[in-house]
Parts: structure tokens; sequence; C-alpha cells
């Protein structure tokens, strides 16, 4: 019998996770000097007050609900995915390389395309870290790392010297051609009478973003591949002797994982930027494995926990903006969520347990 | 190529390999016993602000270091408190360290001096200065060893020859003191380091304090010595080069050293040319910086030699099953 119910292992704990997380947040603010209250008060005017705010907060979850995704996927083989930054730089290569060098006749056929090359991209820099760790049993936690720093390497070097236009100075791709331009939410919400900020870089690949929410739900709880997948993740020696190889789910796991990563770039590089820049991922890769634990692990709480790193992403911004608290405050409250719903994990659930045992014997 | 161009390229080195090598020995006590860290980073990223921050306050750069060893220690019990007491995810709880770092170091730096997230320079007392050694001025003029005493040997700071000094004195508590074989073991088999009567948390514990001042040594040095003051995200990846070599390594302090100089050497070598033309092949840069990884992955995937690292690495122990 489980030691609490679930909604408390769904719900409570993570609220309870996140609770302490902003009341530390909150003593933060406090000792630099600044009111707490005002500061979520102008975070949530920024980020929800205008849809020029939401914009940029849907903008935000977008990218984090792929890398949330890419983090889940991997946890739930029990393997720890970190090389989603390096992924998400692949995929934008990939993104780039389909935009420039492709005559695209409209934008559908193009982010078809795009959202494949960013995938098959962050899928194949995921595939070498899944190989190590399945035939050559290096850590996957370390090489994903490593991978990450090559990947700035390869990026530099590919924009540096191949991809950079004669004469411009920063190492940048040139700008992408009109014909692959992706609509944004104004432009998709427009013709259905609903005003929505001309200036904010939310776009169409939200939608591509749900739709990949709903396909990782099914993919993980409705198909045998997702059986495996999860059986591999609870007990590596029970999934062996079911039959199911650790290779293949080690691969598949990370391939998946990886092409989740990469297709970020459809939001930030081909949706916003429309060229690649050198850091264009922004750390989105890391703040994936904050999503995934403040998620659950589950798409649906992922896409809830994407909306809401996106609110912070944006009210930060206006903080730096209108307060003198610098944006990396964003960064101490992704370090404390992560560091709370992670790894202080059993601070919250071991009180709460016995709390629940406790409450049990006594109707008992 | 001449000998005091070399000369210089080495002595480059000694000076980047420093971190390095402080940071590889606090990761190598701390998965010795058992506690993976990816966190080594954040707490020397921790340290180097609040060294250079009290050494600007108070001018006096050993203070400095004091402050950086107890930023960085208080980091690192943080991390046992998260691996060992409750039994969390190391490498989680190590990479919230290195946000937590990263942002809060910038906060604050931002809070007390108001220069866009970085400390006032540093100067005088406040930072580490180099020390020449006995007769490096007279002996200068000897050929060859001259100037490779001068040069290479002489002139640098205090934290350089004590983090030289750390590979020996690492070596020495790992394999000849009855700590370090507990703390080996703690890292191999904990049921039997715990069935001898030994504490499994206490040595834990240990092994991650021991951490926190390494790391807190080479954060200070990072922002005292090597630079005058400390920048946002000044460590730019050397805990991750630091864990690195740990595997290049193999979780040996001699080998550490070798390591971390080969690492250091890289650096080195890129900060001082941009493209290296070698008989027509020309090595752009960033294959420079990306080698350390490169190298690191083909050692871990066990194609050159076979890199294992301690067994119950990363487990938390939990006392009875």
């Amino acid at each position: 019998m489980d030691k609490m119910p679930k909604w408390a292992d769904v719900i409570l704990i993570p609220l309870i996770s996140l609770l302490l997380a902003a009341i530390i947040s909150a003593l933060v603010i406090l000792a630099i000097g600044e009111d707490p209250i005002a500061a979520v008060k102008l975070m949530v005017n920024g980020a929800l007050g205008s849809t020029y705010g939401w914009g940029y907060t849907l903008y935000y979850a977008t990218n984090f609900m792929f890398t949330g995704l890419a983090v889940a996927v991997a946890f739930h083989a029990s393997l720890f995915n970190i090389g989603g930054e390096g992924q998400a730089m692949l995929g934008g290569l990939g993104v780039a390389l389909i935009c420039l060098f492709v005559p695209w006749p409209h934008w559908s056929l193009a982010l078809l395309g795009a959202t494949a090359a960013a995938a098959v991209f962050g899928a194949a820099w995921a595939a070498i870290p899944a190989y190590l760790q399945a035939r050559r049993g290096s850590h996957i936690v370390i090489t994903t790392i490593m991978f990450n720093f090559i990947a700035a390497a390869v990026l530099n070097y590919v924009l540096v010297n191949v991809l950079r236009p004669t004469g411009q100075m920063d190492p940048a791709t040139g700008k992408f051609p009109t014909a692959t331009h992706l609509p944004t939410l104004h432009d998709i919400l427009s013709p259905l009478g609903i005003a929505f900020s001309k200036a904010a870089p939310a776009n169409v690949s939200l939608i591509v973003a749900v739709l990949a929410c709903v396909a990782v739900w099914l993919l993980i709880w409705r198909t045998r591949f997702g059986y495996e997948l999860r059986a591999y993740g609870f007990s590596e020696s029970g999934a062996r002797y079911a039959g199911i190889s650790p290779f293949r789910i080690t691969m598949l796991a990370m391939m998946i994982s990886g092409g989740l990563a990469g297709m970020m770039a459809i939001n930030n590089v081909m949706g916003e930027a429309e060229r690649l820049v050198m850091n264009a991922v922004e750390g989105a890769g890391f703040i994936g494995i904050a999503v995934a634990l403040m998620g659950r692990n589950h798409p649906f709480g992922v896409f809830l926990a994407a909306i809401l790193f996106g609110f912070l992403y944006q009210g930060g911004a206006e903080l730096a903006l209108w307060t003198s608290i610098p944006r990396e405050l964003i960064t101490v409250i992704q370090a404390l969520v992560i560091l709370f719903t992670g790894a202080l994990d059993n601070m919250v659930r071991m009180p709460l347990e016995k709390l629940f045992l406790a409450l049990r014997r006594k109707e008992g | 190529m001449d000998y005091l161009t070399i000369l210089q390229i080495l002595d480059s080195t000694i000076r980047l390999a420093t971190p390095l090598l402080l940071a590889c020995l606090a990761g190598l006590f701390s998965e010795r016993a058992g506690i993976f860290d990816i966190g080594l980073e954040g707490k020397m990223l921790m340290a180097a602000f609040l060294s250079a921050a009290v050494a600007y306050v108070s001018g006096s750069a050993w203070l400095g270091l004091l402050a950086g060893i107890a930023a960085s220690m208080a980091l690192s019990i943080l991390h046992g408190l998260a691996s060992i007491t409750f039994r969390g995810n190391q490498l989680i709880s190590g990479v919230a360290i290195n946000f937590l770092a990263a942002g809060l170091t910038v906060l604050i730096a931002q809070d007390w001096f108001r220069q866009g997230g970085r400390t006032p320079s540093l100067a005088g007392n406040a930072r580490f200065e180099p020390i020449t050694l006995p007769f490096a001025e007279t002996l200068q003029s000897v050929p060859v060893l001259g100037p490779l005493y001068h040069d290479l040997i002489s002139g640098h700071t205090a934290l350089v020859y004590l983090a030289f000094a750390c590979v020996p004195a690492t070596w020495w508590v790992l394999y000849r003191t009855r700590f370090g074989l507990r703390l080996r073991a703690v890292g191999e088999n904990p049921a039997a380091v715990d069935t001898a009567g030994v504490s499994v948390v206490g040595l834990r514990y240990a092994a991650v304090v021991i951490c926190g001042i390494l790391c807190g040594i080479a954060g200070a040095y990072l922002a005292t010595a090597l630079q005058a003051g400390f920048v946002k995200d000044m460590t730019a990846g050397r805990g991750y080069i630091a864990l690195a070599a740990l595997i290049f390594a193999k979780w040996r302090p001699w080998y550490a050293l070798s390591a971390t100089l080969l690492f250091g050497l890289l650096q080195a070598v890129a900060l001082r040319y941009q493209n290296i033309d070698l008989g027509g092949v020309i090595i752009p840069v960033q294959v420079m910086d990306a080698l350390p990884y490169i190298l690191t992955v083909v050692i871990l995937a066990g194609f050159v030699g076979k890199a294992i690292p301690p067994r119950a690495g990363g487990e938390p122990y939990v006392k009875e099953r």
C-alpha cells in the first residue's frame, strides 16, 4: 500500500516545494532591499497584464515545453539528459540550413521541413552519448555535459567560418528568406477578431509545442514502446528479464529526447530571430530540467510548468527594466525550484509521509 | 618558436592549470567518497565573488581567501544536505548549485557595488602578488636553466604553489592515512564501512567539506590572483573542465596533475594563437576549445584505457534495506 494518497504525491508535494522556493526568493528580494510584493505585482503586470506580455510569456513557454518534454522523456527511462542545451543548438543549425538552402514556397511547408530538420539534428547529437552509454558504459550525464561544450564549439566554427555572409562582423547567418517567416499569434488571431500584440514573438510553434505534449503523453502511456520505456526506467534488470533491450530503449529514448530539444529551434531561430545567432538557446536547455522536475515528468505538468517559467522569464525581464533587480533573480528562482523539487524532494516527502501514516492510524 | 616563447606558454599553462587542478582535486575527494559533484563550477564562482568582494572591502587578499572558502563550503554543505541527509539526486543538486551561484553572485554584486554584476578592480594587497623565489634574479643569466627557474618556476602567487603542494598531500591523505582508506572504501562499498562501525554519513560530509575548501581556494585564485576582481560567469566552464580532467585522471591525484596541466596547456595555446597552421592544415581555435571535452568523451568511452568511477558513486546510502 502506498504511504500517501496519489493526489498528495502529484499536487501537494510540488506545491509545497514551489512555496518553499517562493519564500526563499522573497527573502532574497528583501535582502537586496526591494519589496517582494511590489516585485510580484510588477511581474504579473508585465507578463500577464497585456497581450504583449502574454506574447513573450508564451514565446518563452514554447521553448521550455520542448526542452521540458525532452528532459521528461529521458527521465522516464531513468536517463538524465543535461544535453538539451547542445541538442537545441544543433537543432538551430538544422533549421538554419534547411531555411537558407531550400527554396520553400510557403511557410507551412517550411515549418514541416524545419521541424524535421531540427528533430533530426537534435536526435543525432543525442545519439552519440546514448550509444556511448549503451555500448561503452560511459556515464550519460558527463557525456551530455561535454557535448554541450562541443556543440558550442561546432556552432561557433560553423557560424564564423561557413555560414556568416561575407562582410558581416557578428557570427550569425544571414536573414532567412521571407517565405520561411512563421505567422505570429497576431497573424493567427486577428482574422478571428481577437486583438493580439503585433510586437510579441509568440508564433505558430506554440501549437506545435502543445501537439508535442499530447504526442509525448500518447507515446509514454498509450504505446508498447512507452510501456517498455517506463519499465526500463523503473527497473533495468526487470525490463531485461522481460525481454526489453536496454540498448534499444537507451538509444530511442535519448534520440526522442534530443529531437524534442532540437525542435525548440523552430520557435527561437525560425519564429523569433529569423536567423541563427551564436547564443540562440539562452539556457533554455537547462531550464528544461527545472520544468520537467516541476511538472513531475508528465506532459501536462510540463505544459503548466513551462507557462510558469515563461511567466518568470518575462516577469524577470520587466523587473530588470523597471527596478534595480537584475535578470539573474530568475536564475536564482530556477535554481531553487530545481533544488526543492529535485534534490531536496525527500525533505518535503518524508515528513508528509509520516503525517499521512499518522492520520491513517488514527482512522484505523 | 624560440625557447623564451615556449617558456611563456608553459608559464601561462601553470597559471591556467592552477584553478583546474584545485577544482579537480576537490572533485576527487568528493567522488572518491561516492558523492558525484557537478557543482564544482558553482562553488568556484561563489568563492570567486565573495573573495573578491571581501578582498576589496578589507584590502586583504588573505581575508578574501577565507571568505571564498566559507562561501564555497556553504554550498558544499547544501550539496551534502541534499545528497547525504535527504538522499536526493546528487546530479540534480549539482545542477541547482551551479544555477544558484550563477544567479546569486550577480544579484549580490549588483546590490553591493552597482557595477553591473561585478566587483571593483582589486589592487595592492587585495590581490595575491607574485612571489620571487630566492636567487631567481641572480641565476637568471645562467643559460637554459636560469630563465627556466626565473620565468617558469619562480614568480607565481602563493596559491599556485599551494595548489601544486596539494597533489602530494592528497596522495598522502588518500593512500597513507586511515582516513583516506576509509574515504576510498566509502565510495566503493559503504555497507562494509558501516559494518566496521565507521560512520558513512560522517565520512561523506568530511569529503564534501574538503571539496568545498579546495573549490573555495580555486575560486579565490581566479578572482584575486589570476584576475583582479570578479566578473559575471568568470569561471567560464572551468568546473566542467576540472570534472573532465578528473575522469581523464581516472580519479587519481598524480594523474589529476598531468591531466589539468594538459588542459591548461590547451587553454594557454588557444589564448595565444587563434588558428594554428600545421604545415598546410589549419587547426581552428574552436578545436582547441573543444579538445578537453572531446578527449574526455574518448576516455570515457574506453577507447584509450578505461575510466572506472568509484562503484558507489551517485548512490545515497540507506542503512537498512
